[in-house]
């Protein structure tokens, strides 16, 4: 393990007490000493504070926004080019036969694109857009800056006591803000469910900030346990388990996520990777669907749970692929694909789990409400 | 008291075995949220898996640490199971075994050695 690298804030996990593991190469908190379950909650009632270094922070430029994104909109089946300055949007990166590469978050930051990719994927995705972009758009990793996430309804009151400005920022805005007198790149965004910010830091200030906001009474440090059943309980897909290389967006309800003017009849149609099969999958339908599932009991279902439409006998007609606790739900929450047959919201199908068929309900998504400030 | 290398506890109270997890065992495994107890009368032996706890982070069997016969189960736990963590080394225990044979317990650490094991 003496491979792991570490973000601007690990000392800073260390001192709070956090119990750090290894995640795609980086040394992070997977909880502090409050505890998955709590500190779940406390995000979901007040405001935690993420760190998400690890993640990949990419400038691309290129002699105009509207270059950059022309350039960019052949990689991903969004409406990359009529994204507004100071919005963000989420996207993927597709691939030949219409699977997703990774998923991502993009801005346009006026003069160039900004995008947040999976730390998992980030080596393969900047390998992926300096081949097919350069030379006319320079991929820049910036290696130099941390990335924090404040999520929770007591976020925005929190936040504004270092700059009143992020109040008035809607979901889903990209901007520049000064806190504590340093220039940070704000989103109103985040992947928990919750209203919040994602706040890109200079990594020589991020600690120093984390610091203020940690002495906030509203905010708690999150680790990635809680991470992971806040952005389940939210219906958020994590790269790997719930969509990967062979899952279409269409599989993976992601459908709208790709924009109008992208789609077989919109005006800048097709382009991207793997438009054939995805348009073919939007025409005729897919066999298999990503639903919410509710299990009934109180057993968790975790992933790799397999899924069967009787209680006896069959082949599975699909797998869980994200499973746990939900702490807010007060249950057992997962998600994971089944036919297109039983991908109706109410309908009772069985996982086994340990050897025995456990009735499961496919639910709506999110399994908790949203609380984005639109 | 006495302690298994699976971070089980063995209390001897009259004529039967008390097990539960140590508190260094619910430390490890988080926020317990699922507990599968056994059927009382079933004849259990050493090693077999007899019940199933789940965590936020996973799901652990908890073996039968000696032959016998679980008289009684902890059927609170089923609807609390956040009381293993609170209470592990009292409250929060499993099942009661009739033993077959008590001297399986003499294999067991006592808890300088659990201590010692744990480090």
């Amino acid at each position: 393990m003496g491979d792991l690298k570490r973000t601007p804030l690990y000392d800073l996990h260390v001192e709070l007490g956090a119990k750090m593991v290894g995640f795609a190469g980086y040394d992070m908190p997977v909880q502090y000493p409050l505890g998955v379950m709590k500190e779940h909650l406390h995000c979901r009632g007040a405001a935690g504070l993420f760190d998400v270094s690890h993640m990949g922070q990419v400038a691309l430029r290129a002699e105009s926004y509207e270059a950059v994104a022309k350039a960019f909109e052949a990689l991903v089946p969004q409406d990359v080019i009529g994204l507004g300055a100071g919005r963000q949007r989420y996207g993927f990166f597709t691939n030949e036969a219409g699977g997703i590469e990774d998923d991502l978050m993009f801005a346009n930051r006026g003069d160039h694109l900004f995008v947040v990719v999976n730390a998992a994927c980030k080596e393969a995705d900047i390998a992926r857009m300096i081949a097919a972009l350069s030379p006319d758009v320079t991929v820049e990793e910036i290696t130099d800056r941390a990335l924090v996430a404040l999520q929770g309804p007591a976020a925005e009151t929190a936040l504004a006591r270092l700059n009143p400005a992020v109040v008035e920022m809607a979901f889903m805005d990209f901007t520049e803000v000064e806190l504590d007198g340093v220039a940070c790149w704000v989103s109103r965004s985040g992947y928990t469910g919750e209203d919040g910010y994602e706040i890109s830091i200079p990594e020589t200030d991020a600690v120093g900030i984390c610091r203020k906001l940690l002495a906030m009474e509203e905010v708690e440090g999150i680790g990635l346990g809680a991470r992971d059943s806040l952005r389940l309980e939210g219906g958020l897909c994590l790269y790997g388990n719930d969509i990967d290389s062979q899952t279409s967006p269409i599989e993976a309800a992601l459908t709208w996520a790709i924009q109008k003017v992208r789609r077989a009849d919109g005006d800048r149609a097709g382009g991207f990777p793997g438009a054939d099969r995805i348009f073919g999958d939007l025409a005729e339908g897919v066999a298999r669907k990503r639903v919410g599932l509710s299990p009934t009991g109180r057993a968790p279902m975790r992933a790799g749970t397999p899924l069967f439409a009787a209680a006896e006998g069959g082949e599975p007609i699909g797998e869980v692929t994200s499973g746990g606790f939900g702490p807010t739900f007060e249950g057992p929450v997962a998600m994971g694909y089944v036919g297109t047959a039983q991908a109706v919201v109410g309908t009772e199908i069985f996982g086994e789990v340990r050897g025995k068929r456990m009735p499961v309900n496919v639910a709506k998504m999110p399994l908790v409400p949203a609380n984005f400030k639109r | 008291m006495k302690y298994t290398e699976e971070h089980e506890w063995l209390r001897v109270e009259g004529d039967l075995v008390v097990v539960g997890i140590t508190a260094h065992a619910s430390e490890q495994l988080g926020d317990v949220v699922f507990v599968e107890l056994p059927e009382t009368g079933l004849e259990v032996t050493k090693d077999e898996e007899v019940c199933v706890i789940e965590s936020v982070k996973a799901a652990s069997d908890i073996l039968a640490p000696i032959d016998g016969e679980i008289v009684e189960v902890n059927e609170p736990l089923v609807d609390e199971p956040g009381r293993v963590n609170d209470d592990p080394m009292e409250g929060a225990w499993f099942f009661k075994i009739k033993p077959s044979d008590l001297s399986q317990m003499d294999d067991y650490m006592d808890e300088n050695a659990y201590k010692e094991f744990i480090g």
